[in-house]
Formats: C-alpha cells, structure tokens, sequence
C-alpha cells in the first residue's frame, strides 16, 4: 500500500467517526455564520423531528414494522414535560427522563399485544393510539389547557444558565440530536443491528439465525417511543407552549414521510428526511395549504418507485448497477 | 445427538408426517431423502422450530427442544439452510455471513448503542471469521456485493457459508445442491465433506443420489409423510421397499 492509498484506506475505515466529528464541527460553528432567529429556528426544529425519525426508521427500517402513531409518544413527551414541570412543580431535567421511561412504559403495554399484529394492522392500531392521545389532548380541559393548548413551560437550565434562546437552543437540541445519532449508528453497525437488518428482510430466516423476533420488535418500538418522547420534552421547552395540532396523526404521517424520504434503514437518510420535509414548506410557500397533499404525493411516488425509500432507494439502485457490471467483467 | 420420536404433523387434517422416528448420530452425516413431497422439508421445519409438530418430540443433546421458538432452537446450536433460499437481499455478502453469528454478537440493544471496546473487539473477531468462511466458499472477492445481485450458485453458498459460521453442533441442510451445475455440486460435495471430517454432525436432505451415496453415512427414506427405511447406503440401497417406492419412481421422471 502506498501513502496515498493508507490514507484513503483510514479514511474508509474511519468514515462513520470522521462524518459524525464533520457534522459536529459544523453544527458548533453554524450559529457564527447564521444569526437569524427564523433560520436558527428552523435548524432547531429539523434536530428535534430527526430525534424521533431517527427512533422511527429503528421501527420502520430495521425492525421492518409501521407505527402511524409516533406523534402520540411525541405529544405525550411534550405534555408530559409542561403537566410536571408547570402544573406539578417538579424539576424539568428528572422530569423529562421520568416522562422518557413512563412513554416507554405505555410504549410497552401498546407494542406487546400491537405487534403481534402486522402490516395493515399496526398501522391501524398504531394509528388509533394517536387518535386516542388526540381526543384526550383536546378534550381533558382542566390538565390538558384543551384546544387552546398549554403555556408558560420554563426553559431548560443548568444552574443559572437558562436555555431561553435560539442560540442556546441550538447547542442543547443538537447535542441531543447528535447523540441519539450516534446511539443509532452504534446499535446498527453491531451484531444486535443486524439482526434487526434480518428481521425486517425475512423473519423465518431470522429466527432460525437466533433473532427472537418478536422481542426485537418490542423493544425497538419502546426505544423508539422513548426517543419521541425526550424530542417532545425538548419540544415543549424549548417553544414553552404546546397544543394539540402539533401532535395529530397527520404529524405521525410526516414523520413516516420524513423516513421515508431518507429511506429504511438509514441513519443518516433520517437526517436528511427530517430536515427536507422540516425545510420543503420554507421553499414552497404556495402549497402551504396543500401542504398534506403534497406530502401524500411524495409519500405515494416514493413507495411507487423506490419502495426503500428515496435516498436508500437511489443508492442501492447505483449498488446494484455496479456490482453488476463487476459481475459481467468477472465473467468475461 | 438429534432424536426424533413419532413426529406427526398435519396440515388442517392432511397428514404430511406420520410417526416418524429416527436418531442423528454425533459426528456424521445422515440423509434424509424421499420422493418430492415426501415431507422433507416439513421435517426439517419441525426440527428447528419454524413449524411445531402436532405429536411427537425432538430432542437434542439430552434435552427436550419440542415446543420451542425457533431462535431458542438455534442458540442450542442447531443451524440450517432453506429449500428455497432465504438470503437478506440487501444486505452484502459479509453482513449475510455475519448474521450467522447472531448469537454470539450479544443481545443487549443498550451495550450495542454504546458500542464499548470490547464490542468493538469481539467485532472485529466477527467479521474475521465471516471473512474465513467467505474464503472457503471462494466468495472473497465478493465480499461487499448486495446478496441480491449473485448468480443462484453463488447464493446457495453464502446461504451454506452463513449456517456454518457460526460452528453449530448440528446443520440441517434443506438441498443444498438442488440447481447448481455439476461442477458447482462438486464444489459443494467437497465443502461437505470438509464439514464431516472436522467433525460437524449434519442432516442433509437431497435429491442428488451420487451425492447421498458417497458422503452419507446413514440414510432415512421418507415416502408420503412415513419413515420407511433407514440404515447405511447399500442397505437402503438394497431394500426392495425403498427401490419400489422411491427409486423406481425417481427413474421414471429422471
Ligand atoms: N404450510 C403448508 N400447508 C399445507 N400443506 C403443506 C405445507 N407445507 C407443506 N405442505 C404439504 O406437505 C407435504 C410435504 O411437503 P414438503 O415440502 O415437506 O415435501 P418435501 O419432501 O420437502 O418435497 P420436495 O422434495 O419437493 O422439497 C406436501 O404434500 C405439501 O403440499
Ligand atoms: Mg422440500
């Protein structure tokens, strides 16, 4: 090997740390170069949907399920955080971590009966759950603030250090965001990751692999509602007002698209699916109204086409081209 | 090793398996042939758990395994290959191998996610190893493509690669040699006979008779769900039950 190749080779070697190191660096400097509240705003909001995407494509990519109902453990997060910290009085650190763990509970007691059910039907359970959160949300005035939803959330702090601004916003969602990457990376380059690959390629084969399929299932599904919740905790602080539109089953379907959109499977899609989807009303201000259409559109041409989801989707096609033509050459 | 007693096994009423009852001795290689819908690889459903007998009971290494799941079967060390392949055709052909090695790359999801050194070790052994079986099915070079994208020759090696690897006490073969040329069989046969010699106890189900008759040192006849013969391969091959049911009928369709 010589020089050039070594570092090349390194390079390769190294190329999930160095991305991640990439991106950190990137994310530490953006609020230099960009002062604007909006746009700071915006990049706030693309870390927090990735949070749960990134949960999200676990389910959908790696465990093969579909949940239409993640913006109930989103929302749940989020009025978890405002009933403790406003209504209870409790401290919002241990508060968001206790809402964590009790999301993940409920999340439980939901995915063992819902997912011995597939396909269509999860979907519907799921779906119903999020109807469930919904109507509740709306209609449980006295805890809930009802439509007109729940203000006056305090921000995060460490000691006197209050997390009130965009720019302070940006670190704190963002160390979360890349953390929850992170996590993600790790779990799928391991041996448990891919035996949730197995599971969502053929259930049978993994089984016989020693996948117990359906514990993997619920636990992705509580991994996953765990990290809808801590995003909807930081949701509610970070914005110190929640109501129920934020969390109503068509977030849950955005949140599908945004995996979609990045493709199953792929940790780093979930990034960009979050922040496209997060971004596309910014860039189309005349489909604001359609905004649900245009989703379902790209929804529905995405699984039409490339039913791996768009980015995954391209890159395998460009896989497979190349391995085939490798495939011709050896053969010739 | 592997003992079966009086496997039954109906399908809503349909009998596919009518007491069967053999033993798979440690250390050698038995086969299971029958005539095509004899209930073969019902058997071998039934065995590792994919499908659960109706009566009747297996059990392995001393102990009882009917009525287990599937993934409990095969951390007892009991791994197989599919009639019809069963590959993750978006997976390469390394991650394919390593899936084999399931059991061995730990459970807990929170250890995964933090990912500590002596994960990251235990990896690296991992993939070595992946690596090693790849070599010996001289699938090397094509170590990085997506599974999808091999000939059907090829798959059924990374399938037999992938039920290795991860050194089971016993290998329940489902033909692995069904559709490959005669040079690949060959390629294949030797790779058995490696198997054997180092000592891997397999079940091999086959419809290649050249095949059955050389690496087999035991064979059960299976015909319409009934276990009607078993012994060495010129017993078998003598025994005027299995040349009326089964032989005879092979020459007619060959
Ligand atoms: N899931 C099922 N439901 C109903 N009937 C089944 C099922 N699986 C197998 N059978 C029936 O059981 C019988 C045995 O099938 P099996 O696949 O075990 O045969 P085999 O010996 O493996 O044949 P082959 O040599 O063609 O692979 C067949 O008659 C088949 O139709
Ligand atoms: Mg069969």
């Amino acid at each position: 090997m010589n020089g050039r190749q070594k570092i090349l080779y390194f390079l390769y070697l190294h190329r999930t740390g160095l991305a991640v190191t990439a991106l950190s660096l990137t994310l530490l400097v953006y609020p230099l170069f960009q002062d604007n509240p909006y746009n700071l705003g915006l990049s706030n909001l693309i870390a927090i949907h990735a949070i749960v995407v990134l949960g999200l494509n676990l389910f959908v990519g790696y465990a093969g399920q579909i949940s239409l109902g993640h913006a109930a453990f989103f929302g749940l997060g989020a009025y978890g955080s405002a009933i403790g910290c406003v209504t209870l009085g409790l401290p919002p650190w241990p508060t968001m971590l206790a809402v964590a763990l009790l999301v993940a509970l409920v999340a439980l007691l939901i995915g063992v009966p819902a997912l011995r059910l597939s396909g269509h039907y999860l979907a519907m359970a799921t779906l119903g759950c999020n109807i469930v959160v919904h109507t509740v949300m709306l209609q449980w005035d006295e805890v809930t603030g009802g439509p007109s939803g729940f203000s006056g959330i305090p921000p995060l702090a460490f000691g006197s250090f209050a997390f009130d601004d965009e720019v302070s916003f940006h670190y704190l969602v963002w160390s979360f965001a890349l953390i929850s990457l992170l996590l993600c990376l790790n779990l799928v380059r391991s041996g448990v990751g891919r035996g949730l690959a197995a599971l969502a390629g053929d259930e049978t084969a993994a089984e016989a692999l020693g996948v117990d399929t359906r514990r993997a299932k619920v636990k992705v599904f509580v991994l996953s509602a765990a990290m809808a919740s801590l995003a909807g905790s930081l949701f509610a602080h970070c914005y110190g007002f929640v109501s129920p539109d934020s969390f109503g089953i068509f977030t849950s379907a955005d949140m599908v698209i945004m995996v979609v959109i990045g493709g199953m499977g792929s940790v780093w899609g979930s990034l960009f699916g979050a922040g496209f989807i997060t971004l596309l009303p910014e860039w189309m201000d005349v489909f604001e109204a359609y905004k649900d259409f245009v989703h379902g559109g790209i929804l529905v041409l995405v699984l039409m086409f490339l039913p791996q989801g768009l980015i995954t989707g391209l890159l395998e096609q460009i896989k497979i081209k190349v391995a085939l033509r490798r495939r011709k050459d050896a053969a010739a | 090793m592997l003992q079966l007693e009086k496997i039954s096994k109906r399908f809503g009423g349909l009998p596919a398996l009518e007491d069967v009852s053999f033993h798979v001795p440690r250390g050698q290689v038995t086969a299971l042939i029958g005539p095509n819908g004899a209930g073969k690889s019902t058997l071998i459903n039934c065995i590792s758990g994919v499908l659960q007998p109706t009566e009747g009971q297996v059990s392995f290494a001393g102990r009882q395994i009917t009525g287990q799941p599937a993934h409990q079967i095969a951390r007892f060390g009991i791994a197989r290959t599919f009639q019809n392949l069963k590959l993750f055709p978006r997976l390469t052909v390394l991650d394919n191998v390593l899936t084999g090695m399931t059991c061995e790359g730990g459970r807990s999801m929170c250890m995964a996610m933090l990912r500590l050194p002596y994960l990251r070790h235990r990896e690296r052994r991992l993939r070595l190893r992946a690596m090693e079986a790849l070599d010996r099915f001289d699938l090397t070079e094509k170590a990085n493509w997506p599974a999808e994208v091999l000939a059907y020759g090829d798959k059924k090696r990374v399938e037999l690669a992938r039920a290795t690897v991860g050194n089971p006490q016993l290998i329940l073969l489902d033909e692995p040699v069904a559709g490959l040329n005669a040079e690949e069989t060959s390629a294949v046969g030797d790779q058995l006979r490696r198997l054997r010699l180092a000592g891997y106890t397999l079940l091999l189900v086959e419809h290649d008779m050249d095949l059955v008759m050389e690496i087999a040192d035991k064979v059960v006849v299976l015909d319409s769900g009934r276990c009607i013969a078993t012994g060495t391969p010129d017993e078998v091959r003598r025994n005027p039950l299995v040349l009326e049911a089964y032989l005879g009928r092979m020459d007619a369709t060959a």
